[in-house]
């Protein structure tokens, strides 16, 4: 079906060179085996998240058609796609001129290296290129069994719980199996009350039915105790899976978007490092080794391009660059540490050269274990939201639209810091799965200023409940007032919390 | 994506936007974005972090600050196009009304002579002359006569070798249909009646034209004296008066007389009204046209009624006298915009 991917014999010559450059770096990657591909291809790559293949379902159709008119209007144009996999994949786009695949190379490169270190992407699955081409069959199976249209809409279901998953969950043992046993060691070594006695004493100060009667009563305070889920659970999928009165493929095709889920949540975890590490070292390859003098201005161009920034918008590449060349800069001359923050002399502070030089050594170790969240949260230096004119904006009722709100340091980390948590995403927890009594499903919005977008609400909770099949209730916060967001089934209701 | 425009089908019939994105041979049908519902948050008072100059309280800009604060993550509210050939669009609309292929009436009595180029003779005009074969025939003789040479191999043809393409006439059963449009643009039309008369006219062509291969569209408009106009007026004709039903039944007629023969032509004739006819004697002489002429020669008669605030709507009830149960004849109302898709049906439902 395709034209031949391998590379060109000048693509591969170019290819070696790079590859050596980064090793020369330092960076530790996976291999990287490029695919040469036509535009179209791209756009069918990408609209499938860069896996050539997925189960099928209408939104890789709806996503490829909008890439696709994008890109012959002229109004986009996909430079990379790389695949976190061992090997890593990336595509090259035929068409691009030569400075443009160096440029491509070296940026891949940076991410494999990532892929392959970066601590948040250590638990996911190497071989998901094999995985999703798995999926797939198993969804092809269920739809030659089911019927398209009954799976592609229970796909459809499960996706509007896709983000109901808990980022942190694949680093944590599971919680689950412990409590459940010590659970069960309770409930066995639950007996009545004994009082010491000697033998023939025993049937007359312990008598067999109190006991028995006891132990009973134990029992019923264990079950009471029992909560079901045992604490709040933020992997509502999981929780789905375990309980929900599901057929075996739907339970199925739910583990295989959790599945995919947990695999694609990392990128999402670490969009600025991740681009910026990339950024930064396709930035160092180029400008140092690979590039050719007659390419500058074609390669300065598509740099800025990628750097570009809007006022409403965060470029993670470009905060994600600064901020790692900023790290370096501050290692390599030592402003860090009590003494360089205790200095509050102006120009002190900007001539501070300790020379240690340790500036590679630590992005190596940033690029390792930090995260988006963590990232910003250590890194963010005051100069630093200064010198990228950074601010915080808020809506104004008033003018109907988005105005710069402040410069303050405290207010940008603060505001970047939430909207990056859960991947800007409302945190929702299980928290009975019997509320009432009755089976019905009860969930808590953990509320943190910002209030669900509610037609969305109610029909996610609509789909929800043709998972659960009973009744499923959702709390949070509406205009200031706790309320409790219910379907049933038939009906919406809401209920304000006293 | 075809189970996405299906299923928004009724939509799409119903509001006819699709009608003005009609190319060539396809059609650009909007999709809305569809968003699987989620758990998100409210946009508008969320805020978020930015980067760039400007002082406190400057505003930054609406459209940027849709996207929010991650970088075109979320998708805006856009339209989504996508383009559906013609032929595509009809099959959906077949599949979704169950529509019944058409059985073309006269097939085996229809014939068109064809010629096609099929052999080979050793006679004919130099224009035809089949080089390769020609060649071919020579080389055979000479190597069978000995004169050829190997070391120099030079081939000339003689009278004899030549070769020739032939034809033969081969008679294909033709299926050719043309749709006569009528249509009342009376004071008692508005905008809203032609509005649906129009999208209505688009299915049934969409629909026709993936059932024949040669299809003609005649279009017929009438007051109290009826024209053939093309179709951009057809469709965007103001007239007002009186309506004389007859006038166009009486045009039809002669347009078929004179372009269509119906012993070769599958005749669609679709008529649109608001119901209103002046006086009795011209609804006696609509009855004498069908009867005699139009019904004979057509497929089916298709009489669709458009309710109109001031049409008394008469002239189906009429048509369902004088023709009952009689198949030839479908007739339908549309009282809205969402009856169109009903009224498709009905016409279109009988397969014939």
């Amino acid at each position: 079906m395709f034209e031949n991917r391998q590379l060109t014999p000048r693509l591969e010559e170019l290819r070696t060179q790079i590859r050596a450059y980064a090793v020369d770096f330092g960076l530790d990657f996976f291999e990287v085996i490029y695919e040469l591909v036509d535009y179209d291809e791209m756009n069918m790559i990408a609209s499938y998240g860069g896996f050539p293949t997925r189960y099928p379902h209408w939104r890789f159709g709806m996503q490829f058609e909008e890439l696709q008119k994008s890109y012959s209007y002229g109004l986009s144009k996909i430079y990379e796609l790389v695949i976190n996999n061992d090997p890593c994949y990336a595509y090259l786009m035929r068409s691009n001129p030569e400075v443009d695949q160096k440029l491509v190379m070296s940026h891949v490169y940076g991410h494999s290296d990532f892929f392959k270190n970066n601590y948040w992407f250590s638990k996911t699955n190497r071989k998901m290129v094999d995985e999703m081409a798995n999926h797939a069959v198993r969804v092809r199976r269920h739809i030659d069994k089911y019927g398209l249209d009954e799976v592609e809409q229970f796909i459809d279901v499960c996706l509007s719980l896709e983000n109901l998953v808990d980022p942190h969950a694949p680093y944590f043992g599971e919680h689950k199996t412990s409590s459940e046993e010590s659970r069960e060691e309770q409930r066995l070594a639950a007996t009545g009350t004994k009082f010491r006695t000697k033998p023939y004493m025993e049937e007359f100060v312990n008598p067999p039915q109190v006991l028995a009667a006891e132990k009973e009563v134990r029992l019923k305070e264990l079950d009471r105790e029992e909560r079901f889920p045992a604490k709040p659970q933020r992997d509502v999928l999981t929780f789905l899976i375990n309980h929900a009165p599901l057929r075996h493929w739907q339970r199925d095709v739910l583990e295989i978007i959790r599945d995919e889920a947990y695999y694609f949540a990392p990128q999402g975890m670490t969009k600025i490092m991740n681009e910026g590490w990339a950024s930064f070292w396709h930035s160092k390859i180029m400008t140092t080794k690979a590039l050719d003098s007659t390419e500058i201005i074609d390669y300065a161009d598509h740099h800025s391009g990628t750097m570009g920034t809007r006022p409403g918008v965060l470029n993670p590449y470009k905060v994600g660059i600064e901020l790692f060349r900023d790290i370096e800069e501050r290692w390599n001359t030592g402003r860090f540490g009590p003494e360089y923050d205790a200095c509050d002399d102006y120009s002190k502070r900007q001539s501070w050269d300790l020379k240690l030089g340790l500036g590679r050594e630590k992005i190596f170790e940033v690029r390792k274990i930090y995260n988006d969240i963590t990232f910003i949260d250590e890194y963010l230096t005051p100069e630093f939201c200064n010198q990228s004119q950074l601010f915080t904006y808020k809506f104004d009722r008033h003018a109907g639209n988005y105005v710069i709100d402040s410069r303050e340091f405290k207010s940008i980390k603060e505001k970047l810091l939430d909207s990056l948590s859960n991947m800007g995403r409302p945190v929702i927890n299980v928290d009975d799965g019997n509320f009432k009594n009755r089976g019905d499903l009860h969930m808590t919005h953990q509320y943190q200023g910002v209030p669900l977008k509610l037609d969305y609400a109610r029909a996610t909770l609509e789909n929800i409940h043709k998972i659960w099949s009973r009744g499923v209730h959702l709390e949070t916060e509406v205009d200031g007032k706790r309320k409790l967001l219910s379907y049933n089934g038939s009906r919406h209701e809401e209920k304000v919390l006293g | 994506m075809r189970g996405k425009i299906r299923e928004n089908l009724k939509h799409y019939i119903s509001r006819g936007e699709l009608i003005a994105r009609q190319g060539k041979n396809s059609v650009s049908v909007p999709l809305p974005q569809i968003d699987i519902p989620n758990f998100r948050f409210g946009k508008p008072e969320q805020g978020g972090v930015g980067q760039g100059p400007g002082e406190e309280g400057q505003p930054i800009g609406g459209e940027e600050a849709e996207a929010g604060p991650e970088a075109g993550d979320q998708p805006g509210e856009h339209v989504l196009e996508v383009d559906v050939s013609l032929e595509e669009l009809a099959e959906i609309l077949g599949e979704e009304l169950e529509l019944p292929n058409i059985e073309p009436k006269g097939t085996d009595s229809v014939h068109t002579m064809k010629e096609r180029y099929t052999g080979i003779d050793s006679q004919g005009p130099e224009s035809l002359r089949h080089f390769k074969r020609t060649f071919k025939a020579a080389l055979k003789r000479q190597i069978q006569t000995g004169v050829y040479d190997p070391k120099n191999p030079i081939i000339i043809p003689m009278r004899d070798d030549r070769r020739y393409r032939s034809w033969k006439t081969q008679s294909i059963p033709q299926s050719n249909a043309v749709i006569i449009y009528m249509m009342d643009v009376s004071g008692s039309m508005g905008n809203e009646q032609k509005e649906i008369v129009r999208i209505e006219s688009f299915w049934l062509d969409t629909w026709l034209k993936s059932q024949y291969e040669n299809i003609e569209t005649r279009y017929i408009i009438h007051d109290a004296a009826a024209k053939v106009v093309d179709a951009h007026t057809f469709f965007n004709v103001r007239e007002s008066g009186g309506t004389k039903i007859s006038s166009a039944y009486k045009l039809a007629k002669e347009v078929i007389e004179k372009e269509f023969p119906p012993s070769e032509w599958n005749i669609y004739p679709f008529h649109f009204s608001d119901g209103d006819n002046w006086g009795g004697d011209d609804t006696t002489l609509c009855m004498d046209i069908l009867n005699e002429q139009l019904m004979p020669w057509s497929n089916v008669f298709c009489y669709g009624q458009v309710k109109s605030a001031y049409g008394s709507g008469q002239f189906i009830k009429d048509l369902r006298e004088a023709f009952p149960d009689d198949d030839r004849m479908i007739l339908s109302e549309i009282n809205s915009r969402d009856e169109i898709l009903n009224s498709l049906k009905t016409f279109l439902g009988k397969g014939r």
